[in-house]
């Protein structure tokens, strides 16, 4: 598998589809996509990139543990459904803001800060699924 | 469109029993895998099958013109799809390592927790 | 996002347009809790000398909401919250009634407990693997599954603590904890799938999910609807994750392998979250089907607790022991679901609650005797009384708790389960219970004088002798739990107050139905009109 050409793609094959996994999780509010597809894509940069160069590149790139990612995902999504507590709606009620940047309406919501927890929980997730998986496949 | 698809519902559940009947661990997760299909796939009957009228509502509108398919099933099998292939994950994880550990898949050698040469409690002091 | 709103909508037909009381959001707080600290502890896995201290934190935080609930609910009736704002039964409705507000209760306890026992049980490497995040996670899962008023949200939380069971049980990765947790895992993973496959029939006949909704609607449905075939799947399901006759045979092969802190929960909580689902669908949404059904729980009843015993009184291996005594517990709880009389349900309840309170302190104790002894061994075992006198107080009472024996709790439940059995000429149900009782009692009394009354056996390493002291958390926990069984012994009137009126509730699911949906709602009016 780690060929030449392999090894010379995985970097910028990679990248791309972290680029892409975040295109795919924003876009997933009103069109198809969101948080669980984008963290797969992002899993399956990670492990094409885990593929290519070995486990321990993979741990270094992110930096975070893999599971530490996944507690911060679950955080966001927590908080996303706390927030409603205190503008006296039910739980896990979509709430919205338009803060107005650069003189562009941006829409920012819990829904979206919920789709961005869950990517980081399915990508933290998998990653480490798919971590273990290659490490031990070496040994 | 139902009989069909509930015929193939049970060429799953049938294929998913056999493999489960197996001894060998990973047949066994095989068959996991498609009975969870096949309860997808039930959900999705059971929720009544509409062709091509996917449910949105169009914009100049506030209810959906005419009949559209049921939306609640494709949510529901979406997060059983969700949790079974994050349980397959797992699963194919744990039973790599215990087939490294334990050194087999065959159920019947699997004897680490049960042994089968346990002592009977002692009879008397 | 909202669009141009040219046309009118009236949102009162779908949503909740006035702020919920503050103290609904009770109903939420404990899994909220639950996966906020979980999610904390994630977060801070290399710490782990800090993370046992923000996971108690959550535990306590946790067993607060809960008290606050359960306190809620005893003052004012059930309580509702639907989240996203939508009505039921178009969002996923949390509803705490007694049964759920009770269990939640006693598992927000247990957990607390276990919580601090595993301050020391849990070392550095098991931390590291996520021992805490994982037990909040759990914790959030069972609680949830306790607290929602959803059946497929039921399932979700069903697989939530599932997951986080198996990350438990495979603490350590050693072979014999890969082994039973293959098992254990293939085997839940088909119930809970057999569980979604009877969701997906009950979806496709009452075409809703709320549990409320389909509560009211089961009657008219009954004529046409397969109702008596999703009621087997739910009864085969259930029982299968409960531990009860011919499918159990996955928790006594995989129950003791685990850290013992984590036998205890599982013993305390999981089984337990079968056996409330069981009540909860059988009497709320099939109470004709239970009752069709009967015979068919009462044999499977006595079947479970007789063989449960018998089983216990074949073991060597003390947790393998307490494993069977679980099975044996849950054979008395469906002995109360079969029956489904008042006094059987306020027994099955009363039943339930010492349960997962015992059953967590009999692991408790057995890790305290295990360290003690190095070894889980009956034949081994040995010369405990002269080492600790105090723990053979306490292994006494809790060994003749969990045979029902009086002055402890276990006998409430079963003088309410033996009354509800004759009034109703099932004499045999009755006898398997004192049978059970017998045998439960031959079989921890024997463990009893191996491990504490005899001497100290020769074979056992001598070199090993004084073993580390009992670290102060793990006593603390094991005589907390104690004394909660020797209060309900000694004073039950409070937990029969509890067990009985949820008995009623229980039986009359009106109540709830009602405060799900309030008769005179605007969405009442809407569902008169599509009829």
């Amino acid at each position: 598998m780690r060929t030449l050409i392999f090894r010379t793609v995985a970097p910028y094959l990679a990248s791309l589809m972290i680029l892409f996994s975040i295109f795919v999780l924003l876009r997933g509010h009103n069109e198809p996509g969101g948080g669980f597809i984008g963290g797969l894509i992002a899993a399956s940069a990670l492990a094409i990139y885990g593929i290519a160069f070995g486990v321990s590149p993979v741990r270094r790139a992110i930096r975070f543990h893999p599971m530490a990612l996944s507690g911060f995902g679950l955080f966001l999504a927590a908080i996303a459904g706390i927030l409603s507590f205190f503008s006296g709606v039910p739980f896990l009620t979509g709430l919205w803001i338009y803060p107005s940047i650069f003189g562009v309406d941006l829409a920012l919501s819990t829904p979206m800060l919920f789709d961005i927890g869950v990517y980081f929980v399915v990508f933290g997730a998998i990653t480490s699924t798919a971590l273990a998986l290659e490490e031990r496949e070496r040994d | 469109m139902e009989t069909a698809i509930t015929i193939l519902t049970g060429l799953f559940f049938a294929t998913s029993i056999y493999l489960m009947l197996s001894r060998h661990i990973i047949r066994i997760l095989l068959g996991v895998a498609i009975l969870g299909n096949a309860v997808n796939l039930t959900i999705f009957t059971n929720g009544r099958i509409t062709r091509e009228a996917p449910p949105i509502i169009p914009d100049h509108a506030a209810v959906p013109e005419g009949v559209i398919a049921n939306p609640l099933p494709q949510a529901l099998v979406l997060t059983a799809i969700v949790i079974s292939f994050s349980f397959f994950a797992f699963l194919l994880v744990l039973v790599f390592r215990s087939y490294q550990e334990i050194g087999t898949d065959d159920t019947d050698e699997m004897r680490e927790a049960e042994p089968r040469d346990e002592p009977a409690p002692p009879l008397g002091y | 996002m909202a669009g141009k709103t040219d046309y009118h909508v009236d949102l009162a037909q779908a949503l909740v347009l006035k702020a919920p009381a503050a103290a609904d959001y009770l109903v939420v707080a404990p899994l909220v809790i639950g996966f906020l600290f979980g999610a904390i502890c994630l977060m801070s896995r290399k710490n782990t000398d800090r993370q046992p201290y923000i996971a108690i934190a959550g535990l306590v935080l946790m067993l607060a909401a809960d008290l606050g609930l359960f306190w809620h609910v005893w003052q004012n009736g059930t309580v509702v919250m639907t989240m996203g704002r939508w009505l039921p039964p178009f969002g996923i409705t949390f509803a705490a009634d007694m049964l759920g507000a009770t269990f939640a209760l006693t598992a927000g306890i247990v957990g607390l407990a276990g919580g601090v026992y595993a301050l020391r049980d849990v070392g550095r490497t098991g931390r590291r693997y996520g021992f805490y995040p994982f037990l909040l996670l759990m914790m959030a899962g069972v609680t949830a599954a306790f607290l929602t008023g959803d059946i497929f949200n039921l399932y979700v939380w069903f697989e939530v603590l599932l997951i986080s069971s198996f990350g438990l049980l495979i603490l350590g990765s050693e072979r014999e904890q890969l082994d039973g947790a293959t098992k254990y895992a293939f085997l839940n993973l088909i119930a809970t799938t057999l569980f979604l496959l009877a969701v997906a029939y009950l979806y496709g006949t009452f075409g809703t999910l709320n549990m409320a909704d389909i509560s009211r609607k089961a009657a008219k449905m009954r004529e046409t609807g397969p109702l008596f075939t999703i009621a087997v799947l739910f009864l085969f399901a259930f029982g299968m994750k409960a531990a009860a006759f011919p499918v159990n045979f996955w928790l006594p092969a995989s129950y003791h392998t685990p850290r013992i802190v984590v036998s205890a929960l599982f013993a305390g909580l999981l089984t337990k979250v079968g056996v409330y689902a069981l009540l909860r669908v059988f009497l709320m949404l099939f109470p004709v089907e239970r009752d069709m059904l009967a015979g068919t729980i009462a044999i499977i009843a006595g079947a479970t607790m007789v063989l449960g015993a018998m089983g216990a009184l074949a073991q060597n291996d003390i947790r393998r022991m307490l494993g069977y005594l679980v099975i044996s517990g849950i054979g008395m709880m469906l002995a109360g679901l079969a029956l489904g009389s008042e006094t059987g349900l306020t027994g099955a309840v009363f039943y339930a609650v010492h349960s997962m309170v015992v059953m967590t302190a009999l692991y408790f104790l057995a890790g305290i005797v295990g360290r003690r002894m190095n070894g889980f061994s009956l034949a081994t075992a040995g010369g405990l009384y002269s080492q600790a006198p105090w723990l053979a107080g306490i292994a006494l009472v809790l060994l003749l708790s969990v045979s029902g024996l009086p002055p402890f709790s276990g006998l409430w439940a079963k003088v309410y389960l033996v009354k509800a059995s004759l009034d109703v000429g099932a004499w045999w149900l009755a006898f398997s219970i004192l049978l059970t009782g017998l045998l439960t009692t031959i079989a921890v009394g024997r463990t009893f004088a191996f491990s504490f009354w005899r001497e100290r056996q020769a074979d056992d390493g001598e070199g090993s002798e004084a073993p580390a002291g009992t670290s102060g958390f793990v006593t603390a926990s094991l005589v907390a739990l104690t004394a909660l069984t020797v209060a309900a012994g000694l004073y039950p009137e409070p937990l029969i107050q509890v067990s009985d009126r949820i008995a009623s509730e229980l039986l009359a699911p009106a109540g709830y139905v009602d405060t799900v949906f309030p008769p005179q709602g605007p969405q009442q009016t809407e569902v008169q009109s599509q009829q």
